[in-house]
């Protein structure tokens, strides 16, 4: 396991533009948006929270489908399906080392973009704890989507169809959290309810993810 | 260690290429598969391998003891020859990778990146991976496409170390690898279209 | 009569479905037609939103079976799972679009009788938001149907996306009412977007209820025979297909 976390994590480093470019894209929305609903502090610290973590979920989607794409083309699926390790096991690895190389950096990023949209000081502590409770369940997702459409040829379109819908609860709850957080208001509920989702598709999704893997690998 | 295959049917998009197949591998034997293009071996392959269920028939064989070779050898471009097979004997929880460096003349190769191997060096390296899975029974697919002579023969010796440490191949190949080997020839084993088995499958609308 | 499942074998449930999709039909168009001039036309008009509630005999049907098309789908889907049944996806797969329809029929006229009513012809009410969400689910589950070309893979990855999907898609409704309690009180957007509910029946007079219950049996019938009839056609695509590939074969 810890092997195939090792590898994921190398390739993604060394093949240029896995790690970086999910940042440059997060970068990239935090600063088109200004100049899409313009430049008053105060509108922009009102939909803060809500821009970051929209930016934070589409960067994530940007680079589903390299978990298992590239993996699936040169044949390593089939070697791993074959192997000692079960595929319940490589693919939570796998979301956890797409985690590692988009949402982790996100996260510990994110306070930095706050800064550009004007983010109420109270905020920030609330951002980064939604963003670090709510990216792991994006990745977990993002691989049941990407192990869904991994035999269709240019399937990245697709998986952004399935995966989005099932981004909603926890794109409200993580939102709601850090908008919350920036307000003042009350945020043990929308805590406790990202909290759950994020654990349980962590616990119950590669589940699935390992299912349809096996049905498109025969 | 025996790898037995019984009455077995098998699909490929959901339309029977082979009925009726039975055959052994015991210990210390290599059986070479024969029969012409798009006939179903690489179907078989996988079936037995276990990536695809059977549609009749069964294959017996302990878990774990089967380690397979496909058309594409699993390689990544940007990591060393090292670190691929590393990987691999990782994944297999098998520490030395050496014999199988030396076995496949891949040690003045150890330290360049997979991706900038010629196809044959790629294909010896995708080869050598089958030593560190130290797994018992290999299912190799068309293993001699683009090697030289002279890795055909390396990949020959392999082999034959293999069947005499007590291992077994199954083996899809056209070409002759001076093996002692059974050669099992499945172009007869063509599905004749009248399934024994209605319920399977499209079968099911017939 | 025996078990239940000797209908999941394609023949059978295609002779059935031949046999019983006239009289499906004409059931169905018998009590749409008769609900609906019922309530169009024989219904006094409500004295607080006049002649506007009347689409209610087209709204509340088409809501309750978007949600209940899905529902049939998930069980389907899940027989197909378990008992490996094809009729039983491929009923799944028919259902699909028709369930897109009645999702998109909920949508609209909730936005026709929204506009008079509320002023505006869409707000993110919870409800509102969960369809929308609904019709975004269907949509991808007919586009993964339709990428893949082997049908038992097809058939087993929409399978367990109906199943995960089911889940979310109950997750997403709960997390929407949260989430719009959340952004604005706005009780009496709330309390007219209720009128669409259960308490319809209380609220309305049993002079509106008769011809909606008849409605809502129409569609309930008009959607049985939808999925007779496109079951009975994807069963007959499969038998082509198997029919040609056999005459390839041999």
């Amino acid at each position: 396991m810890i092997a195939l976390l090792v590898r994921d994590l190398k390739l993604s480093f060394r093949a240029g533009g896995g790690f970086g470019l999910g940042l440059a894209f997060f970068l990239i929305v935090t600063v088109l948006v200004p100049f899409g609903v313009g430049p008053q502090s105060e509108l922009l610290s009102r939909i803060a929270p809500g821009i970051l973590w929209l930016g934070a979920l589409l960067a994530c989607l940007l680079s589903l489908d390299r978990i298992l794409a590239l993996d699936w083309e040169d044949g390593s699926l089939d070697l791993l399906a074959t192997s000692p390790l079960p595929l319940e096991g490589a693919v939570s690895v796998k979301a956890l080392a797409h985690w590692v190389t988009t949402g982790l950096p996100l996260t510990l990023a994110s306070p930095l973009f706050a800064l550009l949209l004007s983010l109420p000081p109270a905020g920030y502590p609330w951002l980064v704890i939604s963003l670090l409770l709510g990216t792991p369940a994006l990745s977990v997702i993002g691989t049941f989507g990407a192990a869904l459409t991994v035999g269709v040829k240019r399937g990245g379109l697709l998986m952004s169809l399935l995966v989005l819908p099932l981004y909603v609860p926890t794109l409200i709850f993580g939102a709601e959290l850090a908008r919350r957080g920036a307000e003042g208001q009350a945020t043990l509920t929308p805590l406790l309810m990202l909290a759950g989702i994020s654990f349980g598709v962590i616990a119950l999704l590669p589940f699935a993810s390992a299912l349809v893997l096996r049905v498109n690998l025969r | 260690m025996t790898l037995s295959v019984h009455d077995l049917t098998i699909t490929r998009g959901g339309i029977p290429v082979l009925e009726g197949l039975n055959f052994a591998l015991t210990p210390g034997k290599a059986l070479i598969l024969r029969g012409p293009n798009g006939v179903g071996k690489t179907t078989l392959l996988r079936t037995v391998a276990g990536l695809q269920p059977p549609m009749v028939g069964r294959v017996d064989s302990e878990t774990e003891s089967i380690a397979y070779a496909a058309h594409s050898d699993g390689l990544k471009a940007m990591l060393t020859v090292t670190e691929n097979l590393r990987f691999w004997s990782d994944i297999f929880e098998n520490k030395d990778i050496s014999r199988a460096l030396k076995d496949f003349d891949l040690i003045e190769l150890q330290d360049r990146l997979a991706g900038t191997l010629s196809a044959g060096q790629k294909r010896r390296l995708g080869l050598a991976r089958l030593l560190v899975t130290g797994r018992p029974i290999w299912i190799l697919d068309e293993p001699t496409v683009s090697l030289d002579v002279a890795s055909v023969a390396l990949f020959a010796d392999a082999v034959r170390a293999h069947l005499a440490e007590g291992g077994s191949a199954l083996i899809a190949t056209h070409i002759d690898l001076g093996l002692e080997a059974d050669v099992f020839d499945v172009g007869p084993f063509r599905a004749s279209g009248k399934s024994p088995d209605p319920g399977g499958f499209d079968e099911e609308f017939l | 009569m025996g078990s239940i499942w000797e209908y999941a074998n394609p023949v059978k449930f295609s002779r059935t479905a031949t046999l019983l999709l006239p009289w499906v039909s004409i059931l169905a168009a018998i009590s749409l037609v008769t609900g609906l001039v019922w309530g169009f036309f024989f219904t006094p008009e409500d004295f607080r939103q006049g002649s506007t509630v009347k689409i209610i005999y087209l709204h509340v049907p088409s809501a309750l079976m978007a949600i209940n098309v899905w529902f049939m789908m998930l069980v389907t889907s899940l027989i197909w799972l378990i008992r490996r049944h094809h009729v039983s996806v491929l009923a799944a797969k028919a259902a699909a679009p028709v369930g897109v329809i009645m999702t998109l029929i909920a949508l609209a006229t909730g936005a026709i009788w929204g506009q008079p009513m509320w002023g505006t012809w869409w707000v993110w009410d919870p409800r509102l938001t969960a369809f929308l969400i609904l019709f975004l689910f269907y949509l991808g589950y007919i586009a993964l149907w339709e990428a893949i070309d082997n049908p038992d893979t097809a058939a087993d990855l929409t399978s367990v996306l109906c199943i995960v999907g089911s889940v979310f898609a109950l997750l997403s409704r709960y997390a929407v009412n949260f989430w719009n309690q959340g952004l604005h009180q706005g009780a009496s957007v709330m309390r007219a977007g209720a009128v669409t509910g259960a308490d319809t029946q209380e609220k309305v007079s049993n002079i509106f209820f008769y011809p909606l219950l008849l409605c809502i049996i129409g569609f309930v019938l008009l959607f049985v025979a939808l999925v007779f009839l496109r079951t009975r056609t994807e069963i007959h695509k499969r038998r082509t297909k198997a029919l040609l590939a056999r005459e390839r074969l041999g």
